[in-house]
């Protein structure tokens, strides 16, 4: 029987593991979200921009912002520093805008954000925290759209840049390489590196060359460079505070949860000791 | 009248007595319900079964006092726990966690019954009622995941109830009066509520009391699968069982103790299970404008979802053309007698002709529902003259073993987005658990077994 079942987990490992590779999520990578939930400073920090820049479109309707007492912060601080438009610290993060009105004036209704880190993840994948914090440093200049820009993580995004005066100036090389195709779609067995080099206000200049198939197949590079390298910096450290306050925000309790969690396992181990030994305690005259 | 009766108890426990069998019915039950003494590991799995039914019920009723079963108020009211009700994060991330464990240890605890023949004579009811607690406990799963009003919830909700309309002639009416309105929506939802709070539960609890009486009726298997009554002292004590009380309480209690490391290690550190105990688009609100581009259910169905896919219109030639030859296999030769030799193969062959005229996507749905359902018949299926795998041939085992990753790779298949190979893995694993079943009469019964030994293999602790 032990065989067996060790035979069997072998066998689902080898069909399982491969396949799970095979399935990892396609687009650009996303990068680790550097800042934990533990860390006060960054919640905080992470609290102002949040209020500053996305609450107004975004709500946070689970959230109140007496909630933030959780991250280290007084009422007084919160009332003074962190409500704007007449509401008590007692009140949920709502907005003035209605959602049909956002839709019509926006095009798409900006989502709540109460829960965005959570809803963000992949099945046994990257984490909403890696989406978020790649998401908000993917943004290019690209005359060609609607609001002039787009991201690389959410190709398309109907949000435009809103934070690209703290980001400063960025230029994007967008390198592919992939077999070439007919307008039928159909390939011609050749293969062509595509360099498209967006400058900092979103006018783009592409160029084509044949190349030999790479050993790795068809691949693709983001290459951004920021002109103003001190802002983006400051900028990627803002974006990573705010993805730890967006975390945190997804579910406050967590740090609660994990602190609890130790003290029930503790228990729980000692349990098990004693339940292991009243049972043999017990056992012990059976024949 | 009482005084007929003969109560050995005295004081206010006499006074019950007389009127109440508590003492009879604590020695029937639990301290002279004598238990085979060889139980291994695998036998832990029905009380672990009965705790989370316990930790559901009592996380349920406190879930219900706070739970808003209300389209537009649904999914606030799960955040509103999660966030302001004192301890409610607890009460949820145990009541989500107790679902996906509820299964967990529900497979197992069918798996031990296949291993070692739990269901075969005299305990087909106990198997059968456990079979209809097995299908109570999806329903109860289906419908409580609707609650939270998520995007999974809505869509998976959509999908299975849709199944319904594939059903002929009745199927389109039929989905309508399931949902209560043309898409699913607060009707649906508060249905499903009352559904998952009232109706479920108490036909759960009906069954798991007769599932018990049955088994206590007529006694427990063990790994030997043999009968301990066979073997009794001069006062009718099996000589290889042992009282449930206290052998197997501690030995529960040892159990719990371990299960209740793992549900807590999941509760407190990964509730989300990487986004199989709590989908991730679940923390999205429903939207029916808005369909994602993966539904998927939740884990615990998948291996059945997958079946569902598996039939395609391609694929209805195939099991066509398997009941045709199953049919021509009957008549040429088989066990059966009377009317039954001519009827099952004419059932067969219009089965046949069934499965090329009625839609591919009904018998998705029969093929989702039979895999469960054949389960009943289970004690009827299996001839084989033991009944532990213990001594069943090496390559019964292997078959076991197959079942087993089958079932997983199905179970995994149904998470995933469907592809042409992934698919044609689906027919294949489909094939492979509905053969397991249907060809049981006919391998079960071959091949070399051991020899049964006369008292259990037992080695003391």
């Amino acid at each position: 029987m032990k065989k067996l079942l060790g035979a069997i987990a072998l066998m689902v490992g080898a069909v399982v593991a491969p396949a799970t590779v095979a399935a990892a999520e396609a687009g650009i990578p996303l990068e680790r979200a550097p800042k934990s939930v533990s860390d006060l400073a960054a919640l905080q920090a992470g609290a102002r921009v949040f209020v500053n820049q996305c609450l107004n479109c975004h709500s946070a309707s689970a959230v109140r912002y007496s909630d933030l007492r959780q991250i280290g912060l007084t009422d007084e601080q919160i009332q003074n520093n962190l409500v704007f438009s007449g509401e008590t610290v007692n009140d949920l993060m709502k907005i003035a805008m209605h959602p049909a009105d956002a839709a019509r004036w926006l095009g798409v209704a900006p989502p709540d954000l109460s829960l965005m880190a959570r809803a963000k993840s992949v099945n046994a994948g990257p984490s909403g925290s890696d989406y978020i914090y790649t998401f908000l440093r993917s943004f290019y200049r690209d005359a060609g759209k609607l609001t002039g820009w787009d991201n690389l993580v959410f190709p398309s995004v109907g949000m435009p840049h809103v934070m690209w005066e703290l980001q400063g100036p960025r230029e994007l090389t967008k390198t592919e390489v992939h077999p070439v195709e007919t307008a039928a779609g159909e390939a011609t067995g050749d293969w062509e590196r595509v360099v498209t080099k967006y400058d900092a206000d979103g006018y783009s200049v592409v160029t084509r060359e044949t190349v030999a198939r790479p050993v790795q197949g068809a691949y693709a590079n983001y290459d951004f460079t920021p002109l103003d390298v001190r802002k983006s910096q400051a900028y990627d450290n803002q974006v990573a505070n705010l993805t730890a306050f967006l975390t945190w925000m997804s579910e406050p309790n967590q740090a609660e949860r994990r602190r609890l969690g130790v003290w029930v396992l503790l228990y729980l181990g000692l349990f098990l000791v004693i339940a292991w030994r009243l049972n043999a305690v017990y056992w012990k005259d059976v024949k | 009248m009482a005084g007929e009766k003969n109560i050995e108890t005295t004081g206010l426990l006499g006074w019950i007595d007389a009127r109440f069998p508590l003492t009879s019915t604590w020695k029937a039950h639990v301290s002279e319900y004598y238990a085979p003494k060889n139980f291994n590991f695998w036998y832990i799995f029905g009380s672990l079964a009965m705790l989370v039914l316990v930790i559901q019920i009592v996380t349920g009723i406190f879930l219900v006092m706070h739970y808003k079963p209300d389209a537009a108020k649904a999914f606030e009211s799960v955040e509103y726990i999660m966030r302001e009700v004192p301890g409610g994060w607890l009460i949820r991330y145990m009541h989500s966690t107790g679902a996906s464990m509820f299964f967990i240890v529900v497979y197992l605890h069918m798996l031990r019954g296949l291993f070692y023949g739990s269901y075969r004579k005299p305990r087909e009811l106990v198997w059968i009622f456990g079979v209809a607690i097995f299908l109570c406990l999806m329903a109860e799963a289906f419908f409580g995941y609707l609650l939270p009003w998520g995007q999974m919830s809505y869509w998976g909700a959509q999908v299975i109830v849709n199944l319904f309309a594939a059903i002929p002639l009745i199927g389109p009416d039929l989905a309508i009066w399931i949902r209560g309105d043309y898409v699913v929506s607060d009707a649906t939802l508060n249905r499903f509520f009352a559904l998952h709070v009232i109706a479920i539960p108490l036909v759960l609890i009906g069954l798991v009391v007769a599932h018990i009486v049955a088994l206590h009726e007529v006694g427990s298997n063990n790994p030997d699968g043999i009968e301990i009554k066979a073997k009794k002292d001069k006062n009718g004590v099996p000589l290889d069982g042992v009282p449930f009380h206290p052998y197997y309480t501690v030995h529960d209690i040892f159990g719990v103790a371990m299960f209740l490391i793992v549900f807590a290690a999941i509760v407190f550190f990964a509730p989300e299970m990487g986004g199989y105990f709590l989908e991730y688009n679940n923390f999205i609100p429903a939207d029916p404008l808005k369909t994602p581009a993966h539904i998927a259910p939740v884990w615990y169905f998948t291996p059945f979802y997958s079946m569902l896919r598996a039939i395609t219109d391609d694929y209805t030639w195939v099991l066509a053309g398997l009941s045709v030859l199953g049919a021509i296999g009957l008549l040429l030769r088989s066990n059966l007698r009377g009317v039954w030799r001519i009827a099952v193969p004419v059932v067969l062959v219009v089965l046949a002709v069934l499965l090329r005229v009625l839609d591919a996507k009904f018998w998705g749905v029969v093929a989702m529902g039979g895999a469960v359902v054949l389960l009943f018949f289970l004690p009827w299926l299996d001839h084989c003259p033991v009944r532990s795998i213990r001594y069943r041939p090496g390559w019964h085992k292997v078959l076991y073993g197959i079942f087993i990753i089958n079932f997983l790779i199905l179970g995994y298949l149904g998470t995933q987005p469907p592809s042409p190979v992934f698919n044609i893995m689906a027919q294949a694993g489909t094939l492979i658990y509905l053969g397991f079943f249907l060809l049981m009469p006919y391998w079960s019964c071959r091949g070399t077994f051991k020899p049964v030994p006369e008292r259990v293999t037992y080695k003391p602790h």
